[in-house]
């Protein structure tokens, strides 16, 4: 398709889905760097519980039920990504759908720990254990919010039969923040709720 | 918003047409503009600082008054002035230099240069609002999470956060551009040296900023929502490690692309290719990858041990190697050249020389020891002003002179320019030198008064008047900026014999760039396809080519792709009303979070805003083009 000078490279220039996915993973590893440096604020500070409440309060069963759940999510997302690779519609609706509910139960069970939480008098303002632990926790219960929001804005553009590939939202873009967020969950739950010295 | 091709592709006119612009050469004068603006209000701060330090016991501003001006000073100089002017460069550059119609998103480009410009006026009207931040640039806890002013480094904490989140985008922006859209032939080892310091300066911004970020939080959620990160049971030690995680990486971001643009004018004015191009390149690189080791040396007199200190001091010590390799890369490329000492490259020797300064009394710093004694004093601001002001502001001045016939097909004049130079010159070493003096003899940084009878009269005298020659040399420029727009001497095409693909262009450029995509074959290809070599390795004109239009006939009779091709079927992206629209709503977010608890409707609104305006953009076509499908 062009001359034989041209490089391979100078073949792409057509096609904008690599240079979005280049800016994403770009993108992704500043977040890497975010939350690394959240995680390392919480070794800091994660015996630091001026007597309050400590990791002993955490509710490990529930917990992993609930990480189980998100991290069955990135099934759903690859499997809505795959649906809209072979145009198909229904499929990709369904997919994004499930893994949207996937997301909004996994925060249902954030808000719910967090308020026994503080119940059990763990608040922001109690340690700096607490204020650690909200904080990490808490930005990424934000980015999965985020992200079901994108997960809902893609589905109701699929029922407009507006979701493109080029541009706007993008099914390829999106999962890959999704599974960011999933693996920074693996992480969050062994260091935070795993490993308690 | 329908356009029709020929209206697509000619310069657009009015205030709407720049408000509404994804051209990344517009993007690129606005960020320059509004950087020289701030650049003036941060000089101001800098007198009324020097004025105060004059004469013992001054007495021309009050304690609070001089705590605010260092620190908006410093503020405002790394993140308003000098970052922004370094991706003023990048963005009028970068496509240019690597043959492309745009960045990889114009839209993304034009929201990350208003919320730039919006939280620069969010932190400067701080001084009506309340009071500027006033703990310090480096807002040390536990200076920085007291509360015995309201909002004071809440500017700071959201100011700042908000200028990073620009910074972020527009570095993957940039990295995405270079690394997707070159032009045919244009491998990463032909990339111009400038673009190659760009990338490096992105990737450093892109891992250090989100560090800044959640220490940014960390003091907000403090100050605001009764955390313990830095007081209580917190470690105000762990501010100091996550700022300088960034800060140090920072200083990189501000001095490497003016490295970039001295790289760029050296071979020009020298008429000899870069010496040793990879190693510059690669110097670059190793100067990114060691910044994010050697934060701790901002810190040795915190106590951190004398395994850590040794650590950090040798790895300071090496980041001297790849940084002294780009020297004499440089003297190298002057060396048996034919030097020609025009403005460009004046400033940029100017910028080697005092560079080097600087470059040496940072390795005094490196020592554990001898760093003890400087801490704090005033042979610290020596050493960084010779770096930064020195180093970087001599550096993008250069660029100016060096690029103002791109920009505006006008020569900056010649006389008021050296006027401009040895102003500077002289006033900078007034200025800065007689600081290393100060420092050595004990003056520290930060007081707003010493007594009498210290012996420092003398050396503050002579700074203040340096201080005033700087100020009055930037006089001279600001007129030759605005005099030679419409009365410089013509510069057409290719005034300085130029080596890289942005002199190929006609002055200013067009607003597609290239009328079609060049391909690549050289190093320096423009230079490349003006002269050829004799026998004796000399460069003789190639009698037949003039610049301008230079494509290979190898592109043509492709199918039109969105890159290349003749201008018939190149589509550029339309303009857009949605990034201000998210920038502005990002600020009301922003000034409502400074003033909560009653911020927080603002704070909603603002964020209503945003995303109205996120996805309008998402979901407007990117080209009139798109809607086919």
């Amino acid at each position: 398709m062009t001359s034989q000078t041209a490089p391979v490279e100078a073949q792409e220039h057509h096609d904008i889905r690599p240079i979005r996915k280049a800016a994403m993973w770009v993108f992704l590893g500043s977040e890497a760097m975010f939350f690394g440096s959240m995680i390392a604020t919480f070794l800091l500070y994660r015996n630091n519980t001026a007597d309050g409440p400590g990791s002993e309060i955490f509710d490990i069963p529930f917990t992993s039920a609930s990480s189980f759940v998100l991290l069955m999510s990135s099934l759903t997302m690859v499997l809505a990504h795959n649906a809209f690779e072979k145009r198909d519609g229904r499929g990709t609706r369904i997919w994004l759908a499930a893994t949207a509910l996937l997301g909004i139960t996994f925060l249902a069970g954030q808000i719910y720990e967090f308020t026994e939480f503080v119940d059990k008098g763990l608040t922001l303002s109690t340690s700096s254990f607490g204020s650690s632990f909200y904080m990490l926790t808490g930005f990424h219960g934000a980015h999965v919010a985020i992200g079901i929001v994108m997960l809902l804005a893609m589905f109701f553009l699929s029922l407009e039969g507006r979701l493109h590939e080029e541009r706007g939202l993008n099914v390829e873009l999106v999962g890959l923040y999704w599974h960011f967020v999933d693996i920074v969950w693996i992480v969050i739950f062994t260091v935070v709720y795993l490993l308690q010295a | 918003m329908v356009l029709d091709t020929n209206k697509d592709l000619a310069e657009p006119k009015g205030i709407w047409s720049w408000i509404t612009t994804v051209d990344h050469k517009r993007i690129g004068l606005m960020y320059g503009v509004t950087a020289l603006v701030a650049f003036f209000v941060a000089g101001l701060e800098a007198l009324l600082i020097r004025l105060q330090l004059t004469t013992a016991n001054g007495t021309v501003l009050s304690a609070d008054a001089y705590n605010q001006l260092f620190t908006m000073h410093g503020l405002t100089m790394l993140l308003v002035v000098v970052m922004p002017v370094g991706a003023a460069f990048m963005n009028y550059f970068i496509p240019l230099h690597i043959g492309a119609r745009d960045v990889a998103f114009p839209r993304a480009n034009a929201f990350s240069y208003w919320l730039f410009l919006f939280s620069t006026i969010m932190l400067l009207s701080s001084f009506v609002l309340g009071g500027a931040p006033d703990g310090g640039w480096f807002g040390y806890a536990p200076l920085s999470t007291q509360l015995d002013e309201f909002v004071r480094m809440d500017y700071y904490a959201i100011g700042a956060q908000l200028l990073g989140i620009a910074s972020i985008m527009a570095s993957a922006n940039f990295i995405a551009t270079v690394f997707t859209m070159r032009a045919p032939g244009m491998t990463l080892m032909r990339v111009p040296v400038f673009t190659w310091m760009a990338v490096v300066v992105s990737f450093l911004l892109i891992f250090s900023l989100p560090i800044f970020g959640v220490g940014l939080f960390q003091m907000f959620f403090d100050r605001n929502f009764g955390t313990q990160f830095f007081g209580g049971g917190g470690d105000p030690l762990l501010w100091q490690h996550l700022f300088w995680l960034f800060g140090h990486p920072e200083v990189y971001v501000l001095i490497l692309p003016a490295m970039g643009i001295v790289s760029e004018v050296f071979p020009t004015f020298s008429r000899k290719p870069l010496f040793g191009y990879p190693f510059v390149v690669f110097s670059g690189i190793a100067i990114g990858f060691m910044g994010f080791g050697v934060w701790a040396h901002h810190m040795y007199t915190a106590g951190l041990g004398p395994v850590a200190e040794a650590g950090f001091g040798i790895a300071t010590m090496m980041i001297a190697v790849p940084t002294g390799v780009k020297i004499f890369n440089w003297i190298g490329t002057m060396w048996g050249g034919k030097v020609r000492f025009e403005l460009p490259m004046m400033f940029a020797i100017g910028f080697v020389s005092l560079f080097v300064i600087g470059g040496l009394s940072g390795v005094l710093h490196s020592v554990v020891p001898s760093d003890y004694q400087q801490h704090d004093s005033y042979f610290v601001v020596a050493h960084f002003h010779y770096v930064l002001f020195g180093g970087g502001v001599f550096g993008y001045v250069a660029g100016a002179y060096y690029w103002y016939p791109k920009w505006t097909g006008r020569f900056l004049d010649e006389k008021l320019g050296r006027w401009h130079f040895w102003l500077m010159l002289l006033g900078f070493n007034l200025t800065f030198a007689p600081m290393h003096i100060l420092g050595l003899n004990g003056m520290a940084r930060r007081t707003y008064r010493y007594p009498e009878g210290l012996g420092w009269e003398f050396w503050n005298q002579v700074a203040t008047v340096g201080s005033f020659l700087i100020g009055i040399s930037f006089l001279f420029f600001a007129w030759n900026l605005i005099r030679s727009r419409k009365n410089g001497r013509v510069a057409g095409n290719d005034p300085w014999d130029g080596r890289t693909l942005e002199w190929s262009i006609p002055s200013p450029p067009p607003v597609h760039n290239f009328d079609e995509i060049p391909v690549v074959e050289h190093v320096d290809d423009f230079w490349h396809r003006k002269y050829a070599t004799d026998e004796d390795g000399r460069a003789v004109r190639m009698p037949d080519v003039t610049g301008g239009t230079l494509a290979a006939e190898t592109t043509t009779g492709d199918d039109g792709e969105a890159n290349r091709g003749s201008p018939e079927d190149m589509h550029m992206p339309s303009p857009s009303y949605y990034p201000i629209v998210a920038a502005f709503g990002v600020m009301v977010t922003g000034y409502g979070l400074i003033y909560i608890p009653v911020g927080w409707v603002a704070a909603g609104v603002g964020l209503l805003i945003t995303l109205w305006g996120f996805f309008g953009w998402s979901l407007e076509p990117v080209t009139r083009d798109a809607h086919h499908d």
